[in-house]
Formats: C-alpha cells, structure tokens, sequence
C-alpha cells in the first residue's frame, strides 16, 4: 500500500504556518544554504538527478530546462514562476502559497541561483487576494532575513523578487502567454520557437516554472537527489499534491508519491460520496482526458497515465458519481474553453465557439445524429493547429466523453441532460430547481 | 467596517450614464498621488511597461473600474498610446469597462462546482438580487459575476467576493453573505482577512501596495489539511531530511564560481546526452513526450 509522503504540505496547518519564524524553525532555508555553498552548475545537476518534472502539467524534466539556457553573454537572465493556476479542478498551487509561501520563496532563490537569475518574477492570478497578500509579506519577510536581496546570505549573491498579480485569464497560465501578460501586454501565446530559455521575458533567456515545482527545490537539496527518487517511480520520481474534489467524502490536498493510484487516495479520502459509485474522474484536470472507474488502478505517474489514455496533468482529481451528466459537465468546460480562448489561433477560436453551440443543443436534448462526426471532426480540426494547447485541452473531455458515454450524447438528441440526470440529485445540498430557467442564461 | 457604497453616488454618476460626458482628468492632488503610486510600481520592473496591469488596478482602487481618464493617465505615464491600453484592459475579466460595485460577487459555475450546487446558488443569488452577469444592483453594493475555476475546488461550491474564497456554499449561506454585504455589516470570508474589503481596496493591494491585513484568517482551511492530518494520525512521512543532512557534504567545496560567472550553471552548451549526470543518464529520461511544462 503507498502512504503519504507530506513534504510540502508537512506543516500546513500549524500556528501561523506562513510565518518564516515558522518556516525556519521547521528547517527552512536550509536548503538555500547548502545550495550557496555548492556551485551552481551543481545545483542544477542536483536537481537534474532528482529527477524532478514540471508540476505544472507537462511534466517536462525541470533541471533539463535550466540547463536549455544558453551561456551567460553579460545580460539578465529571467526566473519567472507560473503561479497562475486556474486549470479547471487544479487547487494545489493557491493553498500552498496561501499556508506555506516561503517555501516557494526559498525554492526561487535556490533556482535563481542555479541559473545566474538576479531579479524572479512570481505571477499570480490575480483573483486570490489574500495569497498575494501572503506572497508579498513572504518576499519582505525573506529579504528583511538576508535570504533575498543583496550579498544573500554573505554568498555574494543578489537576487530581487517582484510578485505580480494577473488581471483574470485562463490563458496566462502557458508560459508564454505569461510571458506576454507580465511584459505589460495582452495574454496571447507566442510561436516557439524561440523557446522562452532562449528568448523569453524582454527576450532574454528565461525560465518559467511552476509552484509546486519550484517548491520541491529545497527539499531536493536538503535531502539530496537519492531523497527525491526514494519516492515515486523509476522516471516519475518524488512526491506530489494530489487534489480530490467533487462527489468524495473528503475532498483535498493528499501529498503522495506519483505512482499513487486513486483507488488507494479515494480509500484515504473515505470513498466517493455515502450512497454513489464512481462514474468519470479527470486524472490531471479539465484539459486531460477522462477516465472512469476502470482506470481505479492506474498508478498516477506521467508514464502510466499516458499509456492508459491520458494525462497527469497538475494530479487534479475531479470525482464525478453516477448522477452526473457525461454531456453538461463536458458542454460546461467546453464553455470555458469558448471564454478563455485568447482569439489568436483561428482553429481554437473559432473550433471552441462551435463547439460550444453543438454542446449547448445536445445538453438541451436538441442535438442532430450527426452531432457526435460533428464534434469529433471538429475536435480534429483544432488538435496541434493553434500556437498553445488551449485547444488540445479543449478537444479532451470532448473525445474522452465519446469514448467512454456515446450513449449519452446520443440521448442529446431527443431528452435534456437535466431531464436524465436532474441536477438536484448532484448537488451537495437539497434543493428545489427552478426547472423554467435552469436551462437559460448559461455563461452570458 | 465602513461601507463605501453607503451614501456614495450611484454608479452612474462616474460619468457613464448614456450620452454623458466622461470625467477626463484628475484633480491635482489626486493626479499627484496616482503619479507617484505609479513610479512606485513602475521601479519594480526593468521595463516601465510591464506596469501596466499593476496600474490598471490602481486605476480601478481610484475610480471603481478602468475609466477613460484612467486610461488616458497610464498612456500618458508609460508613453504608449489610449488605443494600446484599452487593448489590454479589456483581455482581463478582472478589469471592469463600467462602474463596478461595492462587492464583486462571483459564483463559480464551472462544472465541478456547477455540478456540486454552483447552478442552484447562482440561480438564488441572481433571483434574490434581480441581475444578472456583470450586472450591479441599483444601489451600487453588488456587481454579480459567473465566475471559472478559482483554484479552490475541493471546497466546491464556492463564492468569492472582492477575490476572498467562501467555502462550501449553499443558496442560503450566499443570500446571507450578500445580505450581510448590503446590510453594511463586516462579513468574513472562509479563507482570507477577517472581513471583505471594497472593491477599490482590493484593487488597491492587487496593484501591490499591501493594507496590512496579511496576518489575518487562517494558513489553510479543513480540506486543505486532509492530507497532512491524515498522514500524521497513521504515522506516514516522507523519508526524513536529517541523514543525508548530517552526513553529505556540499559536492564541490572550493572554488566555486558565483552566478553567471564562468563555469556557472549556464556556462554550457545546450543539453546533450553528455549534460546529465551518470546516474541521471542511466535513468534514460525521454524527452520527446515532455512538453513545456
């Protein structure tokens, strides 16, 4: 059986857990000060060694993306920190920096040391007010300590870390998108290459990482790259925030080794909901394709997540039971997809808003025998064609949901999902519908 | 706490009543303030324009929303041009194009917390207040929004206002929230300061000038911590830190060259097999099905 491996979320609900005083006094920093007195080309091998991948979703080799930067020619060098999360069902990055942000203060001072960074950047969606709140304390609190600022630590090193806060849109959670947004800009992604290690912020060499990746940086260099691969698999190594919400008992954060399988998370998390079964669950949020319960076992781990049909994504965990509609939780992502497409890609732009117009007929039960060659084929026509995967994410609970409940996109033909799955059976609190408008007004 | 839409104007009266004329300009004490405000968000960034999101949200603590003066004041700071600053204020949802409540209340009706009971709370607090999305009662203490994902979904469903997360809703819980709001009294978010600000001091803080409530509410809520009791209560931890601490010393111990310096981290040609370590290298870590992350 795997356990949980609290490293990250170990001291989350102490007393003024976002205090350093507190951070300290359970270890903080230590990590920076080892990596001080090691070079930094050994730094990044550490971390190369850990085995450590992106958190963010894409799962690319972290220490693989510092070594992409080219040779230092004299200019700034950018760390950029993703701290936009707003991928559907993905709760882990808020809260972390909400109780315990100075581990990802820390985690920025340790990477921008490897990389020869001299001013961080940390973007965060700006729809969390109390976490910037708690992000820029934490970067005063840290500079007032000497672990930010100039000659850190005695090291000779300097390093300024500018929190910025977002504005609201999905699309500035890929990285050059962000990129963009932080430059004063609209969000909109930019062609690649360039990749942003070559030309990134202010088209200089640039590494944009995510939360909880930067966070399990510390660690790695506390306990050592033999640590971090004591947990996980063989090419999916460490511990990650795995997020359970929706139709479980107790829904949350579960800090495990990747490789854990939701059978075993949903045992800890006391099941799906008293009285319900399994129907579909998202293994990495709304833009990895579903599962249902005959994925139970699938070790989450990027490798078998794939092979399986799927992705890890950010390990968001969204537990949907059996009176859930298949077709009006798909028609309500894609209605997200529809309103945070940044317009620049024609196939995304366009693709979204028809998709949403064939989701929105068959979730009223008004849908054609040829919607479901319809969506398909559109779904075809916006897979690989835009500049980010805003639109993969969207063809995937499209063709996930197909493959797995055709049946229910052929009764959008003739009966509202609201009529075969009546939402107050859903809900977590009894109510009564207001059955004359239930089906208008969705997303003005 | 005070209620700023108590006896404030009505919305209206900042200058967007059909067919009237926009306020163009700000007094001299308040341009003075707004200007040294920017150069302070300014200087936080190696290039000046980079603060234009942080300074359209000190526009909104001004004014309530992006006004034509406040566009006009962050093209005439940053020497760009009205056009390209519209361009940007109006790709952001947290940017308003009209004046905006005292209270930003936003339901998530995204479809986990659509599924949990988002439709039903958005369906009572819409009838309750009679608007609908992006629309503001008439005495200017709510703006009501379906909002997406907020990154709080194991609290689903929830409600955020002015961006402060209100955990586990039910329509009646949320009616109260907004009640409570319009009724002038101090109403505490699940997670977050001890009360809700107004709308032009969140604004305020998001344009980075903390309000000194930092230390306020709670470092996580219940589901939060799941996890971290759970393992406590069963005696699970990650392997412990302290052996490799105390016995490994540092990989290179002399002569170590400081960031960007010669031999430094970034002093390599791009990745080749040969960049990862033995033990990395052994591990044969597949790089064609790893995107940007």
């Amino acid at each position: 059986m795997t356990t949980l491996t609290p490293v990250l979320s170990a001291h989350w609900d102490a007393d003024r857990s976002w205090k350093l005083a507190r951070y300290e006094a359970d270890g903080g920093y230590r990590g920076l000060r080892r990596a001080l007195g090691m070079a930094p080309a050994d730094v990044v091998t550490t971390v190369k060694d850990s085995g450590l991948r992106g958190r963010g979703g894409a799962g690319f080799p972290t220490g693989m993306k510092w070594g992409f930067l080219p040779a230092p020619d004299g200019g700034p060098r950018y760390l950029v920190v993703n701290a936009d999360e707003s991928e559907p069902g993905t709760c882990k990055d808020i809260p972390l920096m909400m109780a315990s942000p100075q581990e990802l203060i820390e985690g920025v001072a340790i990477t921008s040391y490897a990389i020869g960074c001299h001013h961080a950047f940390i973007y965060v969606r700006g729809e969390v007010l109390h976490v910037y709140r708690r992000l820029l304390e934490a970067v005063r609190e840290a500079r007032e300590a000497g672990y930010l600022g100039t000659d850190i630590l005695g090291s000779g090193f300097d390093l300024e870390v500018t929190v910025h806060a977002g504005a609201g849109a999905y699309i500035c959670g890929e990285e050059t998108a962000l990129l963009d947004s932080l430059e004063g800009l609209r969000g909109q992604p930019r062609l690649k290459p360039p990749f942003p290690a070559v030309a990134g912020l202010y088209a200089r060499p640039t590494v944009v990482n995510n939360v909880e990746s930067v966070a399990s940086v510390p660690g790695i260099l506390r306990g050592g790259a033999e640590w971090f691969t004591s947990m996980g698999t063989e090419r999916s190594a460490g511990h990650g925030l795995f997020s359970l919400s929706g139709h479980v008992t107790r829904p949350g954060q579960y800090e495990a080794p990747l490789g854990i399988t939701l059978r075993e998370l949903l045992d800890m998390a006391g099941g799906v909901r008293a009285g319900h079964q399994l129907k579909f669950w998202t293994p990495g949020g709304s833009s990895t394709p579903i599962f249902t319960a005959e994925h139970l076992d699938v070790p989450l781990d990027y490798e078998s997540v794939g092979k399986a049909g799927s992705m890890l994504g950010t390990r968001a965990l969204q537990i949907f039971d059996e009176t859930t509609s298949v077709v009006k939780a798909v028609s309500r992502w894609i209605q997200f997809y529809k309103h945070e497409s940044c317009g620049k890609c024609t196939p995304c732009r366009e693709g979204t808003f028809w998709l949403a117009q064939i989701m929105g007929r068959l979730e009223a039960g008004q849908g054609t025998s040829a919607d479901i060659d319809l969506l398909l084929d559109l779904c075809d026509n916006i897979l690989g064609r835009a500049f980010c995967a805003l639109g993969d994410g969207a063809t995937s609970p499209v063709t996930s949901a197909i493959q797995y409940f055709r049946e229910e996109f052929e009764a959008g033909t003739h009966t509202p999902a609201d009529v075969l799955f009546p939402p107050e059976r859903s809900s977590l609190f009894d109510y009564t519908p207001r059955r004359s408008t239930q089906l208008a007004g969705v997303h003005a | 706490m005070s209620v700023e839409h108590a006896g404030a104007p009505a919305p209206h009266d900042h200058g967007r009543t059909p067919g009237g004329r926009h306020a163009t300009g700000y007094d001299d004490d308040t341009r003075a303030r707004l200007t040294a405000d920017a150069q302070e968000i300014i200087a936080r960034y190696p290039q000046a324009r980079s603060a234009l999101l942080p300074m359209l949200h000190l526009v909104q603590s001004q004014d309530g929303y992006v006004s034509p003066r406040g566009i006009a004041f962050c093209a005439a700071t940053l020497g760009i041009s009205t056009a390209e600053v519209s361009a940007v204020a109006t790709f952001y949802t947290q940017y308003k194009r009209h004046p905006n409540g005292t209270y930003t209340v936003g339901v998530c009706t995204n479809t986990l917390c659509a599924v949990m009971g988002g439709d039903a709370i958005w369906e009572e607090l819409s009838e309750h207040l009679g608007i609908g999305h992006d629309e503001t009662t008439d005495d200017g203490a709510i703006t009501l929004e379906r909002i997406e994902c907020n990154a709080a979904c194991d609290y689903a469903p929830v409600v955020m206002v002015n961006w402060e997360f209100f955990d586990n809703q039910t329509p009646a819980s949320a009616v109260d929230v907004v009640d409570r709001l319009v009724g002038g009294e101090a109403v505490a978010p699940t997670r977050g300061a001890s009360s809700v600000c107004t709308f032009k001091e969140m604004s305020r803080v998001l344009a980075g000038f903390p309000d000194g409530r930092v230390d306020e509410g709670v470092g996580a809520g219940e589901a939060t911590v799941r996890g971290t009791r759970l393992a406590r209560e069963r005696g699970w931890t990650a392997p412990s830190f302290d052996a490799d601490e105390h016995a490994a010393t540092p990989v290179t111990g002399q002569d170590e060259p400081g960031a960007g310096e010669e031999r430094s981290s970034a002093d390599r040609p791009t990745t080749t097999p040969a960049d990862a370590s033995p033990a990395r290298e052994q591990r044969k870590q597949k790089s064609d099905d790893a995107k940007e992350s």
